[in-house]
């Protein structure tokens, strides 16, 4: 995938460590460029970065781990608690 | 998601429900990030009362100047670094790691051993179950500081600069973390469809 390589172009062990600044807009315009203008040529490297956006997908979707009824006691004796001596820190 | 203000009006005006309400709301990410600084599930559900029990009796001098929540995970933090036993990680980034293991890259920096495509089966692996388990356990098992930037920023969906708030991290160090925890779930992920 490195065709007429440039002495300022990133290779692809480069290209996937720059996915987080990538994503997280925090790479300078040049570099944005340049991370661009890799993938454009690296089909391999679009994967990865699409598997890094499918990844950071699937980990918003953990469903959460609700309250349990006895936990939920706990607080309303813990709110209860507080309510007759409310103290202040 | 900011009827939370609402809530701790009702709170304030002495609403029990109302904080049975903020409580299931927040319960999930606390206990998630409270287990990143403690050893047990158990210690963390002691820091999570800890932590409302300060919320109730600090709630006076809660000013909004920050997010409820930014309010509510650094009091949560502050609690549970110390009741953590684990000794304090003064290095917030730690060794450098590679987000592709370098024996995949040839001499040059190409891949040899491309990335296995795998998301195409994403739906289907949702469905079958499995596979939410398996996401949750990758995140579990990352190193504590990455485990706490990924649950803040992926799976509960707060901005980097809440992250760097509640953590008390600098901005270039929380894009590293994420990096590194990211990169680890990737390649979790990767290894699990290939497994099929």
């Amino acid at each position: 995938m490195r065709m007429g390589i440039r002495p300022r172009d990133i290779v692809c062990q480069q290209a996937v460590e720059l996915v987080t600044d990538y994503l997280e807009d925090a790479l300078p315009r040049s570099g944005r460029r340049r991370f661009e203008r890799h993938l454009a040529g690296c089909p391999h490297c679009t994967e990865y970065l699409a598997q890094m956006r499918a990844t950071i997908k699937l980990a918003g979707r953990i469903t959460p781990d609700d309250l349990t009824p006895q936990m939920q006691d706990e607080f309303i004796a813990l709110y209860r608690q507080w309510q007759a001596d409310p103290g202040s820190e | 998601m900011d009827d939370d203000a609402e809530l701790l009006d009702r709170l304030r005006a002495g609403d029990e429900q109302a904080f049975v309400v903020l409580v299931r709301r927040h319960h999930d990410p606390m206990i998630r990030l409270a287990c990143s600084f403690v050893p047990s599930r158990a210690v963390a559900e002691e820091v999570v009362q800890d932590t409302w029990m300060g919320v109730l009796r600090g709630i006076g001098g809660f000013e909004g100047r920050s997010s409820f929540r930014t309010w509510l995970f650094r009091i949560l933090v502050n609690r549970a670094r110390t009741a953590g036993a684990r000794e304090r990680r003064s290095v917030a980034v730690g060794d450098a790691e590679a987000a592709v293991d370098a024996s995949r890259f040839d001499a040059a920096g190409g891949w040899t051993a491309p990335p296995e495509q795998w998301i195409e089966d994403v739906d289907d692996r949702l469905r079958a179950g499995k596979l939410a388990d398996r996401i949750r356990s990758a995140i579990e098992e990352l190193p504590g500081r990455q485990r706490e930037v990924v649950t803040l920023r992926d799976v509960e969906g707060l901005s980097s600069d809440e992250v760097c708030a509640v953590l008390e991290i600098t901005d270039g160090n929380q894009r590293v973390l994420l990096h590194r925890g990211r990169s680890r779930v990737r390649q979790v992920l990767e290894t699990e469809f290939g497994r099929a």
